[in-house]
């Protein structure tokens, strides 16, 4: 096999996997960061036991987030020596700036989030919670504006020629807030906020159905679902605005996730469907204009179709851009129809009543991941043959020097050892599951918030 | 060319580059350190206190590397992607064995039986050993020059041409100095008997170090002259190797007098100061052709455009004394000995 393809797919395996877990460690961080605010204010013992709990997630999803995320750093260089220089003047301050305002943040903090209950006033630790949060909340930001500027170039001039081409900064506002950035990096928040959610939720249903640590679980199942179901609606605004962005920044993109072809006509959206990229068609249901309506207001709205690029110049893979996109979105309705008729239930007063609901809660946590993936699959897939829009293509951004038994090696190698992390990670949070938040251990181990409570209590 | 305090922005991005770098030697070196004497550890408690020593300090130690590592390819892009790329079979094996150790760590407290425990006590040191090894591997094929041609691409076959004499042994010396600064740092964490046990091996590492660090400089000072060519034609420079050799002389007569924090003290300043040597010997060069000196890769032709290096510089000074503040809150929070609780691994 050929370097290109085999770099690709090392890339595309890589941060898939990678991307499992950044996106757990932001949304776990935030309801850490809501049940230990609980606890401070309400001195409640179950919240800190909540909160301590899912810490111990947290640790678990943070650790495999910094170690893979290396090899994507890493992989820069190694394997796309061209797109970094590249990219280099221009990626260098997004990059910088997550260095030095978010990983040392997080990870300054992360040591006292870990293993400081005992060692430091419980207010302190709340702010070592909210430090560690903020700081993954702040590394989305700077990694997604390096992608929205591939998506979308601003704030930059090309210097220099052929191979010595490179993008060079001149406004680094208008990079920062490229086109796309803020749409953006909103969609990716809330799919990693809710993919965190989905989990304590999923967890905590699994309690509630084994009729373990039931009172804290309901507790818990609550105050999520309410986090939950703010998001997953928030996602669907956020969805229509980026959508809204492809369709004026990158037309070929848009028309590739809809499987439109035709140079200007009325759009239709498809709520299921296949392309045929020869015939140029789509089988599917469908509804007619959608597309156009969508965008325009109108169902008779011309939208740019596929065949106004070049054939070397759009997406290769149109069926599978299209499955990836339609799968997203259908999981993101799942995800608001599921909330929306807990939350009722909730209202009526038989939330827990439905074995059945808690069983599609437990399996839940998966559509969240699934839908970041096919997500950033379709934005990435979608983007081809380009790996920066309009200005350099994936097949002139590898690097020169390296050759296919190379790259076949690191593959191999990458392979065994993810396969070994995900062991890893199953395992261990399998583990943790089981053993639950209670743990009389820790009930009277934190001298100082005791000498506080006491104090508390005599005042 | 802008300046700022009369050195150019590029100079002042080296200096930034080779801070980070120096940072990680010295906090990841001691994890690498500590972790590679782990078999030397014969007893169940004695391992699990010499993980714990680094256990909340590895993950934002290695957070260096990622800061290091952003802030070459920020700085330099030329230089990160032709250096990545030409010693691409290293870097990649050095990502396996940092994911490896990372997966030792928390895999081994999690079972009790004694063969699950020793799989992971060996995979774990063999990581470390490896990890420190390869740091030096690559440092020795960048001092000496690796093959780059044209448009500064390698032309090398990039299989095993990254082991050579010369890397094997600065991969052996940063593996010496890396052991004697990670069990002086495990020495401030631990007390009884693996403390007892420590004190001997410190002594015994220090005794390879000098040995092997000897040998290299030899070689460098035979078969590498361009390495040592600034120091002979600037003599006052020399202080630079005067000060390494008595800041290495420093450690073993502090270690004897069992002032141990004085000794880290100094065997960080050690590895900074082989930096600093490394660092003074290079500039401005980056990264050294053995084809042809014209296609050297320096931090003029490598570097961003002059705008991004200001950007990034302004960053820096904003962020630092942050970084600095925080990163002390942290090590406060958890100086002293190891005591297991139900926290630790």
């Amino acid at each position: 096999m050929e370097v290109e393809i085999l770099s690709r797919i090392q890339f595309a395996f890589t941060i898939a996997f990678h991307y499992i877990y950044p996106p757990l460690s932001i949304g776990i961080g935030l309801m850490m960061v809501i049940f230990e605010s609980i606890y401070i204010k309400t001195r409640k013992k179950e919240y800190e036991n909540l909160a301590r709990f899912w810490t111990k997630i947290f640790a678990v999803t943070f650790g495999l987030g910094v170690a893979t995320g290396i090899v994507m750093e890493f992989e820069f260089g190694t394997n796309w020596a061209t797109y970094s220089r590249f990219v280099g003047d221009v990626f260098g301050s997004a990059l910088a700036a997550e260095g030095i305002f978010a990983f040392a943040l997080e990870s300054g903090f992360l040591g006292v989030l870990l293993f400081g209950w005992n060692r430091v006033k419980p207010w302190v630790h709340l702010v070592s919670t909210i430090g560690v949060f903020l700081g993954s909340m702040f590394s989305a930001i700077w990694i997604v504006v390096a992608n929205s500027w591939q998506q979308t170039p601003a704030g930059y001039h090309i210097v220099g020629e052929g191979f010595n081409a490179r993008a060079e900064i001149t406004d680094f506002w208008a990079m920062v807030f490229n086109p796309s950035s803020v749409d953006r990096i909103t969609h990716v928040w809330l799919g990693a906020l809710l993919s965190g959610a989905f989990l304590v939720l999923s967890v905590h249903a699994y309690y509630i159905l084994k009729n373990r640590h039931v009172d804290i679980s309901k507790k818990a199942f609550k105050i999520t679902l309410i986090v939950a179901t703010v998001f997953s609606l928030a996602q669907l605004f956020t969805g229509h605005q980026s959508a809204d962005g492809v369709s004026k920044n990158q037309p070929a993109k848009l028309a590739a996730f809809e499987g439109h072809y035709t140079v200007k006509a009325p759009a239709d959206m498809y709520i299921m469907g296949i392309v045929n990229n020869k015939e140029q068609k789509v089988t599917g249901l469908k509804i007619p204009g959608g597309l156009s309506f969508l965008l325009e207001y109108d169902f008779t709205a011309p939208v740019t179709g596929l065949n106004a690029f070049p054939e070397e110049d759009r997406p290769g893979q149109v069926n599978a851009v299209f499955q990836f996109y339609h799968l997203m979105v259908m999981i993101g309705m799942t995800l608001i129809a599921l909330t929306l008729f807990a939350s009722f239930l909730w209202w009526r007063g038989k939330l827990f009543d439905k074995r059945w609901l808690l069983v599609v809660f437990v399996f839940a946590t998966l559509l969240p991941q699934i839908a970041n993936q096919v997500g950033w699959f379709a934005a990435e897939m979608g983007r081809q043959p380009w790996v920066v829009y309009g200005m350099l293509r994936t097949s002139d951004a590898l690097s020169a020097s390296v050759k296919a038994n190379q790259v076949l090696f690191s593959l191999i190698l990458f392979t065994a050892i993810y396969l070994l992390l995900f062991i890893l990670f199953v395992y261990l949070i399998d583990k943790k599951i089981k053993h639950g938040p209670f743990d009389e251990t820790v009930s009277n181990d934190r001298p100082l918030q005791n000498d506080i409570s006491n104090v508390v209590t005599e005042i | 060319m802008d300046t700022f305090l009369g050195l150019d922005y590029q100079t002042w991005w080296f200096l930034v580059v080779g801070g980070l770098f120096s940072g990680y030697a010295v906090l990841d070196g001691f994890d690498f350190g500590a972790g590679a004497w782990h078999l030397f550890f014969r007893e169940e408690t004695s391992r699990r206190i010499a993980i714990n020593a680094v256990g909340p300090v590895w993950d934002g130690n290695e957070v260096w590397l990622v800061i290091g590592g952003g802030a070459l390819f920020a700085g330099f892009p030329i230089m990160y992607a032709t250096l990545f790329s030409s010693l691409y079979i290293p870097f990649i094996v050095f990502l396996v064995f940092i994911i490896f150790r990372a997966v030792a760590i928390e895999f081994r407290s999690k079972e009790k039986m004694a063969w699950w425990r020793k799989t992971w006590d060996i995979c774990y040191s063999i990581s470390n050993i490896m990890l420190a090894f390869l740091l030096g591997v690559v440092l020795g094929n960048v001092l000496q020059g690796i093959e780059i041609g044209e448009n500064y691409e390698y032309q090398g076959n990039g299989l095993l041409e990254f082991i050579n004499p010369y890397s094997v042994l600065t991969g052996l010396s940063v593996l010496f100095l890396l052991m004697t600064h990670g069990a002086i740092y495990l020495l401030l964490k631990t007390e009884g008997g693996l403390y007892e046990k420590l004190t001997y091996l410190v002594k015994r590492s220090i005794i390879a170090f000098v040995v092997i660090f000897t040998l290299t400089t030899l070689y460098t000072l035979i078969f590498i002259p361009h390495l040592s060519a600034k120091i002979r034609t600037n003599p006052m420079l020399y202080i630079v190797p005067l000060t390494a050799f008595l800041s290495i002389a420093n450690i073993p007569r502090l270690a004897s007098k069992k002032k141990y924090l004085r000794a880290f003290l100094f065997s960080s300043l050690t590895i900074c100061l082989m930096l600093i040597l490394v660092a003074i010997e290079l500039y401005p060069n980056l990264l050294l052709s053995s084809l042809d000196s014209k296609h050297n890769i320096d931090i003029y032709n490598a570097a961003s455009s002059q705008k991004s290096l200001k950007i990034m510089l302004t960053m820096v000074i904003i962020g630092a004394p942050l970084v600095l503040t925080y990163t002390i809150f942290v090590y406060n929070t958890f100086k002293g000995k190891v005591k297991l609780d139900e926290h630790s691994y």
